[in-house]
């Protein structure tokens, strides 16, 4: 009995520490990714027609998913707060209410995640099947480094195209929110625009924008290391795919909560 | 030109080279013939440097890479080309992007690069209004072709070809060695061809060298190849004769 447990305990603690080590290896790589990429935006070896395209598969394409859920993430908002708001004589309130929620949290996490479901998911499979055939080696044999190919313009044009698609959120979703409180729950539009006015700062939304860059960073940066990665075929591709997207979505939920933290001082 | 010396290569213990010395002549075609997972083209791999020996030593131009970093090595590539196995042509640009992409990297103006791909193109028999293609719209023969036109754009002295004819059917497999001689002869390349395919070995070789078990156990001029003393080469030159 004795030696069963002891098996039973050596493998788990085998397999956490498999993980574990495997974790802060993936951690050590990206990392890695993120510096070389410095260097070659510094450097200026990074391929800017690749960034350019880049920005407009991140930025661009993504603008109307990004538009259509924030505008509904904002009008459901509005849908379910504005009576009960109403109710308690706080309907000058809702205005402030939605406008913090969208500029510090919702804009930023909601568009990470489509992101990272939409362009995170595309890096990965479209690195991990070069990957596959061969098409980073002959870059390499080609003398020309994938990171100044593939990886620095993905990093730069998820940074910071992430901003401007989490600007157009706010933009959309506190309009949405605000059609729907107007015509829905008959909340006066100058209470409205009167609680965004007198209790929202600049800072709430340029927190979030700051947010948002990172998010961008973080969605190529995985994308790329996980493409980069990519071994056994069309399985492997499928699974890097996989992979980014659950990875990409979870540190952006992690990091959110201590960029809040450390950015709006809660 | 290049030459190995005890060169090793090992993952995780298991041994993929073991001690291979071998140095390529200047101008010559050298087939490395073996059986499938012996080891061939990890040995191609390793002289363009895209793995690290765990021993031994390569000497290009007799210039010592084993400490040669990511950048010297991007620099020494200028001299090589390789052809893959899967062609790996960029399926995200056209035909003729793909020719000129070295090309575009090498510092020639627009007009130049477009001079020289519709010359490479021509020289590896490829029409010219192929060039706006994308490589999913060629046959696996064409693709091969424009894989051999990326590598010689550059005109580099040492071209590696990995199984340049598997997955070819018999004739396009003939018109692929045509064209490798053909370049040997106009352009005066050092080829190192790795392959399985014994008739493709002597159609193009001036040397062969059998490689197995991550072992090169026998080097043998094209011509006194029926001289060959190893069983397994023995054995590929025996299904050659049944072939024909």
């Amino acid at each position: 009995m004795f030696t069963v447990c002891k098996t039973i305990t050596d493998r788990t603690l085998t397999k956490i520490g498999r993980l574990t080590n495997d974790l802060l290896a993936g951690v050590g790589k990206v990392c890695n990714l993120f510096l070389q990429s410095c260097s070659a935006i510094i450097n200026n070896t990074i391929f800017w027609k690749n960034t350019i395209d880049q920005m407009d598969a991140v930025g661009v394409k993504s603008l109307p998913i990004v538009l259509i859920i924030s505008t509904f993430t904002g009008m459901v908002f509005s849908l379910q707060i504005a009576k009960v708001f109403a109710t308690f004589g706080l309907s000058s309130q809702l205005g402030q209410g939605l406008t913090l929620a969208f500029a510090r949290e919702l804009a930023p996490v909601l568009t990470g995640v489509v992101v990272a479901g939409r362009v995170g998911s595309s890096i990965a499979a479209e690195i991990g099947s070069m990957k596959v055939t061969e098409q980073i080696d002959a870059l390499e044999t080609l003398s020309t480094s994938p990171i100044d190919y593939l990886v620095a313009p993905r990093i730069l044009a998820g940074s910071l195209m992430m901003p401007i698609l989490v600007i157009f959120a706010d933009i959309v979703g506190i309009l949405g929110g605000f059609l729907v409180a107007v015509s829905y729950a008959k909340i006066p539009p100058n209470n409205f625009i009167d609680g965004i006015l007198t209790f929202i700062k600049p800072w709430d939304f340029i927190g979030g924008i700051i947010k948002s860059f990172f998010f961008g960073m973080v969605i190529a940066g995985i994308g790329t290391y996980k493409g980069l990665a990519t071994e056994n075929g069309a399985v492997g591709v499928g699974k890097a795919t996989t992979q980014a997207v659950v990875v990409s979505i979870i540190i952006i939920f992690i990091l959110n909560y201590f960029m809040s933290m450390f950015l709006y001082q809660l | 030109m290049i030459k190995l010396t005890n060169l090793d290569y090992s993952i995780d213990g298991k041994i993929i080279l073991d001690s291979i010395n071998l140095e390529f002549c200047k101008g010559e075609t050298f087939v490395i013939l073996g059986p499938s997972g012996c080891g061939k083209s990890t040995l191609l791999r390793l002289i363009i440097g895209l793995i690290k020996p765990s021993g031994g030593t390569i000497e290009i131009d007799g210039i010592n890479t084993i400490n040669y970093t990511v950048k010297d090595w991007r620099q020494i590539r200028q001299k090589m080309g390789m052809v893959f196995q899967s062609a790996a042509l960029f399926d995200s640009l056209t035909i003729f992007d793909n020719v000129a992409f070295g090309l575009r990297r090498s510092g020639l103006n627009e007009a130049a690069i477009t001079e020289r791909v519709y010359q490479t193109l021509n020289l590896v028999g490829l029409p010219e209004d192929i060039a706006t293609k994308m490589p999913a719209d060629l046959s696996g023969g064409m693709k091969k072709r424009t894989a051999i036109a990326r590598a010689v754009a550059l005109e580099p002295p040492i071209l590696l070809y990995d199984e340049p004819t598997t997955g070819l059917d018999p004739i396009i497999a003939d018109t692929i060695n045509e064209l490798i001689k053909d370049l040997q002869l106009k352009l005066k390349i050092t080829s190192i061809v790795v392959t399985h395919d014994i008739i493709s070995a002597l159609q193009i070789a001036n040397r062969v060298g059998l490689l197995y078990q991550g072992k090169l156990v026998e080097i043998v001029d094209r011509n006194e190849l029926s001289q060959a003393k190893h069983p397994l080469l023995k054995q590929f030159l025996h299904n050659y004769q049944l072939a024909i």
